[in-house]
């Protein structure tokens, strides 16, 4: 079992993104133990992906503040390009929304994987080739053997992402940041991949950060969820928790219009989030909110432990004036 | 695979055929008549029609062409009227080569200062280097190329003597003192095509730089070098050859200003000579060989497309 009390792998604090005159994150704070799943919740535009992109160091054009400590690495907001180099792909790595997009069109799958062996771990050609197969069979790629000289074109979205995750695992990293892995993929071949990647994180000992639409599939495969909104953590807390003692109005709607179960896309909660120009000044769902009070729009409401009767978990929090 | 490579073989041929037809024809129409400049100012109404009769001219248009198109394959390309010579040896054995050669080292020159000139433009797009290699375009662009010639001449070849002012020396026969002589005309010849090359190599890339499979690269841990050269422009590639292979005809006719201004005896000079003592035959087979080079090229460039990009191999 995972030892909730051992050092944090990963940890943010005050992670704030600035992209022009727009704040797309805003304060974010959060830690990620050794071996822990964590699900970042939210809908387009919440800032979710921004939090992987930042990790990852790959956000061009953008103002990055705040620090992100990772076990054994440093501040990964700090560090130098040449260090950032050296850590992604081999302790650091992520899987992307759409695989097909995300593979190099001009050379084969095989070379791919093999390139990032022989790069990254030092194999010899023939080692790498060895390690490639394996790795191919293990994320279940039938054929393995015969795969390796297909160009991506050639391949399946299933297959391409199963690719993509035998790549960004080559190296064993210790975080894994899933960029949402499905969201390009068929409704029958999303719970494949995300069971997939859950089970090879898990037999690896790394942890995880699972970028995700749906409420409903992060309670199923991860341990803890950070409900994002507008750039702003608006709850979170142990999985179980969120999907059913959620204290934030938020989450309420998005449980809710997650039960349309089939549907590809999420049916998004009504309404739009604000555009960041005209973003309120206190909470930033007051304008969607059916429990706003007066006092919202005008004050923002912190972050709050939701401690309900002495045996509530100790880390579900929330922001809300006037919460479930 | 093979099928598609064959029907653009045959496209070609087609092509190729069209255009001589044209050739053939457009000179036939043309004002001027070779008879009278070959028998010169006074001559008998006998001689006229005597060597209108041995060189076929009285002969109906199509048979004229079928003889003068099966001839042409033959190489056997008539003798210049002016001159006396064989045309086959003067046009292509003499003249061809000194414009390839020259076409060749262009073409370099264009690639070799263009493509990383461009590549240096997009990774540092909107800096001071990208704003200077735009003005250096745009001015290579704008600029005569004989007047650059003629400058070249005069401060490299004049002023500091380091380099031949002019004339012609095959690189197979003597290969220091073939690229020594080609480095300014090639220059001269390039300059258009260096910045038309920087600007699309910059253009491309960018857009390529932008797709995810670039930050994929780099979230696995490739170093920036390997993002750019080996995952950025291995994708540009196709682009460059297409507009490579289209710019050619461009290249072709400057290749006629090059010639003249370093003196060099290929298909430009050999053209202009032709065209102004009305050697037709002349003209046929230096239109033959320029567009057959062109129309060849671009056989070429349509063929490489799937190895250049994989998506449009057949699947198997």
């Amino acid at each position: 079992m995972k030892d909730m009390a051992s050092n944090p792998i990963l940890s943010l604090r005050d992670l704030s993104v600035h992209r022009g005159t727009a704040k797309i994150l805003d304060r974010v704070n959060l830690s990620l133990a050794e071996g822990e799943t964590l699900a970042l919740v939210g809908e387009s535009g919440a800032g979710k992906s921004t939090i992987a992109t930042a990790l990852m160091r790959l956000l061009d054009g953008a103002k990055v503040e705040g620090s992100a400590e990772m076990e054994g690495a440093g501040d990964l907001l700090a560090l130098s390009e040449r260090q950032m180099v050296k850590l992604r792909g081999r302790r650091l790595s992520m899987i992307f929304q759409d695989a097909g997009s995300a593979l190099n069109p001009s050379y084969t799958v095989g070379r791919q994987l093999i390139t990032v062996l022989r790069r990254n771990l030092g194999l010899s050609k023939a080692e790498a080739r060895t390690r490639a197969v394996e790795l191919f069979t293990s994320v279940g790629i039938n054929d393995p053997e015969g795969r390796m000289s297909a160009y991506p074109h050639q391949l399946s979205g299933g297959m391409q992402q199963r690719v993509m995750v035998a790549i960004a695992l080559a190296c064993n990293p210790d975080l894994l940041l899933a960029d949402e892995p499905t969201s390009a993929l068929d409704v029958t071949i999303q719970a494949q991949i995300v069971r997939l990647i859950l089970a090879q994180t898990k037999s690896r000992g790394a942890s995880c950060i699972f970028v995700l639409h749906d409420l409903a599939l992060a309670s199923q495969s991860c341990d803890r969820i950070v409900v994002l909104y507008a750039g702003q953590v608006v709850e979170s807390g142990p999985a179980r928790d969120i999907l059913e003692y959620h204290r934030h109005p938020y989450t309420k709607q998005l449980k809710s219009c997650v039960l349309e179960i089939g549907t590809k896309e999420v049916t998004a909660p009504e309404g739009t989030v604000p555009p960041h120009s005209e973003m309120p000044v206190g909470c930033r769902f007051a304008t969607r909110c059916p429990r706003a009070l007066p006092r919202c729009a005008g004050e923002a409401p912190p972050l709050q432990p939701a401690r309900a009767g002495a045996d509530g978990p100790l880390d579900h929090q929330f922001a809300c004036w006037n919460p479930e | 695979m093979w099928g598609q490579a064959l029907g653009k073989i045959a496209q070609t041929l087609v092509v190729l055929f069209v255009v001589s037809v044209a050739s053939f024809g457009l000179l036939k129409l043309a004002p001027g008549d070779p008879i009278q400049i070959m028998l010169g100012s006074e001559y008998s109404q006998e001689a006229y029609e005597s060597l209108t009769a041995e060189l076929g001219l009285d002969q109906p248009f199509l048979a004229q062409y079928a003889d003068w198109a099966v001839r042409f394959v033959q190489g056997d390309w008539g003798t210049s009227y002016v001159a006396r010579t064989d045309i086959f040896t003067y046009a292509f054995k003499e003249a061809l080569p000194v414009t390839l050669t020259l076409a060749s080292f262009s073409l370099a020159f264009a690639i070799l200062i263009g493509v990383p000139l461009g590549v240096l433009s997009a990774v540092k797009k909107d800096t001071a280097f990208d704003a200077g290699a735009a003005v250096l375009a745009l001015t290579g662009t704008a600029f005569p190329s004989f007047l650059l010639g003629i400058l070249l001449i005069w401060f490299f070849a004049v002023k500091m003597q380091l380099f031949p002012v002019m004339g012609y020396v095959s690189p197979w026969q003597d290969f220091w003192g073939g690229i020594y002589h080609m480095i300014l005309p090639g220059l001269t010849l390039s300059t258009y095509f260096i910045a038309m090359i920087t600007r699309l190599t910059r253009a491309t890339l960018i857009e390529v730089m932008e797709q995810p499979y670039i930050a994929a690269a780099r979230a696995r841990g490739e170093p920036s070098w390997r993002v750019i050269w080996v995952h950025g422009v291995r994708n540009i590639a196709m682009p460059l050859v297409t507009i490579l292979g289209l710019q050619l005809g461009v290249l072709l006719q400057g290749t006629v200003l090059t010639e003249t201004v370093f003196n060099l005896p290929g298909i430009g000079q050999m053209l202009t000579s032709a065209v102004l003592g009305r050697e037709y035959m002349v003209v046929q087979a230096g239109v033959m060989m320029t567009a057959t080079l062109f129309i060849g090229v671009n056989l070429l460039v349509d063929l490489s497309y799937p190895f250049l990009d994989p998506r449009l191999r057949a699947r198997k």
